[in-house]
């Protein structure tokens, strides 16, 4: 992995068309800032891993599915948590 | 095309039912040709890889989980699939469900949705940019109740 030290308001650009900056440090928290052509898509990692791990446990899903009921249920409100 | 399928072993399919996922699903990359089969059990979809048997994930449309389903889509999920909108008429969408051993727990995935162009027959996962939408939502309680917030 290649390790850069930056600054706030410093960046580093990747393939000559991303912009990663350090926008604002605060504590253990630092703020990104990315610009980057449209079709780049970024995404916090946790929710690119929670998506792989997600399709992980769906294909294990059996083949024989079980009916569900669609349609009058019971349409009480409910609190969710 | 004959498909050999997780759930019927197999079956003859039309090319019309063929789904190119250019990117492939999340975690399973490398595999972008699925077939779309209805299942047997209602109202349930299979998308199977036609490259490995064992790749088959089961889908159903997210509205009927939620009626007021939007994931507010990035333009340019939408666009890559030449589609112009989610009232495009070749736009479809749809939920990966994930079913425990104990079928009481079965989940769908609000996050991440399988959006299709059914005329071109390519898809994509995307992610919902609206943040009430995560990948675990227990079917059988949100189709009981009406609630608003759902993580």
């Amino acid at each position: 992995m290649l390790i850069l030290s930056r600054r706030k308001d410093e960046s580093v650009i990747i393939d000559g068309r991303i912009e990663v900056s350090v926008v604002d440090i605060k504590g253990d928290q630092v703020k990104l800032g990315i610009k980057a052509p449209r079709d780049v898509k970024v995404y916090r990692n946790e929710v690119f891993m929670a998506m792989q791990a997600e399709n992980r446990a769906a294909v294990s899903a059996p083949a024989e599915l079980p009916e569900l009921i669609i349609g009058d249920s019971d349409t009480s409100s409910k609190s969710r948590s | 095309m004959t498909v050999d399928t997780k759930a019927y072993g197999e079956v003859e399919v039309d090319e019309r039912q063929r789904i190119l996922l250019p990117s492939g699903l999340y975690g399973f990359e490398g595999l972008t040709d699925y077939i779309l089969l209805d299942a047997r059990q209602r109202p349930f979809y299979w998308l199977q890889s036609t490259q490995v048997r064992e790749v088959a994930f089961v889908l159903m449309d997210p509205k009927l989980i939620r009626a007021d389903y939007d994931a507010d889509l990035d333009p340019q999920d939408l666009e890559e699939l030449h589609l112009e909108g989610t009232g495009d008429s070749r736009f479809l969408q749809f939920s990966i469900v994930t079913i425990p051993e104990d079928r009481r727990g079965m989940t769908a995935n609000l996050q991440g949705p399988v959006i299709i162009n059914k005329d071109e027959r390519i898809g994509r996962q995307c992610i919902a940019r609206d943040d009430r939408w995560c990948v675990r939502h227990n079917i059988l309680e949100e189709m009981a109740s009406t609630g608003k917030d759902a993580c």
